[in-house]
């Protein structure tokens, strides 16, 4: 075989760690329809928080500048891209849990392919899990004025958010290891990331200390971009910051991830 | 000079926190042969296995599998070498063709080769029919037997199989022992660890067996046998009282000092006379008149193993470990 001369050349080396990665993304890919159940809760979560942010809270927030829906949608769109590193945790975790990864572990495959190719499907996953709540959005009377620009870099914006936050999602699977602890972890970290930010109320209507938090946390700046692009609305400096944030996460959570990955022999 | 061994393990150290898994391992392999490494759980069988897998590294010592280095030639080791684990590591939801696919493009096999390979292994490991279908509805036997057949699908000259029958049924196992003799016939070095002493016999050409992470005796199946001493005649009595003297009849019926263990009220002692010889110790009771509750001749276990090498039973080994009880165990 060939494959030890290829290694020694370096963009050899980066073309087989492509090849692995999409290997295993085609792996993860094919999972979708074969576990059912997995799509289908990661759509029933954010679907009930439309409804009841939409029909049960709706009423009595107030938010300046759009009617309610139209707001809220933003917010849903970026928490469930943000859930998604959940899963990319816990498809991991099992992984590593029942055998899996030792036997990829013992192949001479780029060691980074297992991660990557998971994240890359997750990324896949996420998109379509998005796609079906703008039409969720749409039938509950959400009117969007985006362009086709508009729509685009949204798409963008969702799609870098949902890679760099994959990779948190993999680096605590690889130091829990557990998937109902990563589930548990997920949860911890989630919630007030997703909760105390701009994406079901305006933070002006926060106590001031929370405020602080959730005025410069990048969920908010990142909800806020994908809300302006939206709404055909301002988003002045959060766009390029929002972006700035999810690339430091993943050039801070991929190295730590890989790095962790090629030691976890225990 | 001879050739290398294929395997070679030289004063492997491993340490988890305060618990020693290997406290200077040795071990070594010939090209073609298969070494079974026979120890009870926790003696540090797997990490022996990890570490030469390159999964693990150890504190200190030093391996090498075909001739590299598997601390500093890792990659090298790692493309001529498959794994089997002691759990079926493959993807419930792939089909059996696409699991062993996956693993042939992993192996940087081209796609067309990857896909010949996968039907050819499917075909010679009986899962022809089943190659269609998702791995999750495989039976525990068919699972082995599909992830024996995915460390096999860059065709590695060193094979590694880890308890590759523990948790399997009699009849499984058994399949699963031709296939690894069949291998074996085909020049590949296998290290196998099992904790089956009737599996080290019928496959490895030579045993090491460990405990506490070394190694306290090796040598051919036969040898290991003069040791332990061949079979066992065990006779269980009603009460406690009739211990003694069982005790005394099977001192002079067997071929040394009998084994008495009274929380089980049996008594063994190794045994060569047969079934001619069974018969005369069951006169022998009757006419002192201790009564029987059970007799039986049966093949050395791992735990007669570690009492004549050790003086001390394999700890951590359950009752069902040993091949009487073999039928009972669940699978994982």
């Amino acid at each position: 075989m060939s494959a030890p001369a290829a290694a020694l050349r370096p963009w050899g080396r980066l073309r087989w760690a492509m090849t692995d990665a999409l290997v295993l993304t085609k792996r993860s890919l094919l999972h979708i329809p074969r576990i059912p159940e997995l799509l289908v809760f990661a759509t029933i979560q954010p679907v009930m928080f439309v409804l009841l942010f939409r029909y049960v809270f709706g009423g009595a927030i107030n938010v300046q500048g759009a009617s309610y829906v139209n707001f809220l949608m933003a917010g849903v769109f970026v928490q469930t891209v943000t859930f998604g590193a959940m899963t990319t945790g816990i498809g991991l975790s099992t992984d590593l849990s029942t055998g899996l990864v030792d036997r990829f572990r013992s192949l001479p495959m780029a060691r980074s392919a297992v991660l990557l190719g998971r994240t890359l499907a997750d990324l896949a996953r996420n998109s379509l899990v998005v796609l079906i709540m703008v039409l969720v959005g749409l039938g509950v009377g959400f009117r969007p004025e985006a362009g086709v620009l508009e729509w685009l870099a949204t798409a963008g914006m969702l799609l870098l958010l949902s890679f760099s936050f994959s990779w948190i999602g993999a680096t605590i699977a690889l130091f829990v290891r557990n998937p109902e602890a990563v589930q548990s972890a997920g949860f911890i970290w989630l919630f007030p990331l997703t909760f105390a930010s701009s994406a079901f109320v305006q933070t002006a209507s926060m106590p001031g200390w929370l405020q602080a938090f959730a005025d410069h946390q990048p969920i908010t700046l990142i909800i806020n971009t994908v809300r302006g692009l939206l709404l055909d609305q301002p988003i002045g400096s959060d766009g390029p910051v929002a972006a700035l944030s999810c690339a430091a996460i993943l050039l801070v959570f991929a190295p730590l991830a890989v790095a962790r990955f090629r030691n976890a022999g225990s | 000079m001879a050739e290398r061994p294929m395997i070679a393990a030289e004063g492997l150290v491993k340490r988890f926190g305060a618990t020693v898994a290997l406290d200077g391992l040795d071990l070594a392999a010939e090209r073609g042969t298969v070494l079974g490494v026979l120890g009870p759980n926790g003696a540090g069988k797997t990490t022996a296995v990890r570490i030469l897998c390159t999964l693990l590294e150890a504190d200190s010592g030093h391996a090498e599998v075909a001739g590299y280095d598997v601390r500093t030639q890792p990659d090298q080791v790692r493309a001529r070498i498959g794994l089997t684990g002691q759990y079926a590591a493959v993807d419930e939801y792939l089909t059996g063709r696409e699991n062993l696919e996956m693993i042939g493009r992993l192996s940087r096999l081209p796609a067309r080769q990857a896909r010949a390979r996968a039907l050819e292994l499917l075909d010679r490991f009986d899962l022809g029919d089943a190659g269609g279908r998702l791995a999750k509805g495989y039976s525990g036997g068919m699972r082995r037997r599909l992830d024996l057949a995915a460390s096999l699908v860059a065709a590695p000259p060193v094979l590694f199989l880890d308890e590759p029958t523990t948790g399997l049924d009699p009849r499984s196992r058994f399949t699963m022992w031709d296939l690894i003799a069949e291998l074996v016939s085909g020049g590949t070095t296998i290290l196998l660890t099992t904790q089956y002493l009737e599996e080290a016999d019928r496959l490895a050409d030579l045993i090491a067996v460990v405990d506490h992470g070394r190694v306290i005796a090796s040598g051919t199946s036969s040898e290991l046998k003069d040791r332990v001493g061949g079979e066992r005649l065990e006779v269980a009595v009603p009460g406690a009282d009739d211990l003694a003297a069982a005790a005394r009849l099977l001192a002079r019926a067997g071929d040394s000092e009998p084994l008495v263990d009274r929380d089980g009220g049996r008594v063994s002692v190794p045994f060569t006379a047969g079934t001619r010889g069974l018969a005369q110790v069951v006169r022998e009771f009757d006419a002192a008149g201790v009564a029987i509750d059970d007799l039986s001749l049966r093949r050395p276990t791992l735990d007669d193993v570690f009492l004549a090498l050790t003086g001390h039973a394999a700890e951590d080994t359950v009752p069902s470990d040993t091949p009487d009880h073999r039928g009972e165990e669940v699978s994982v």
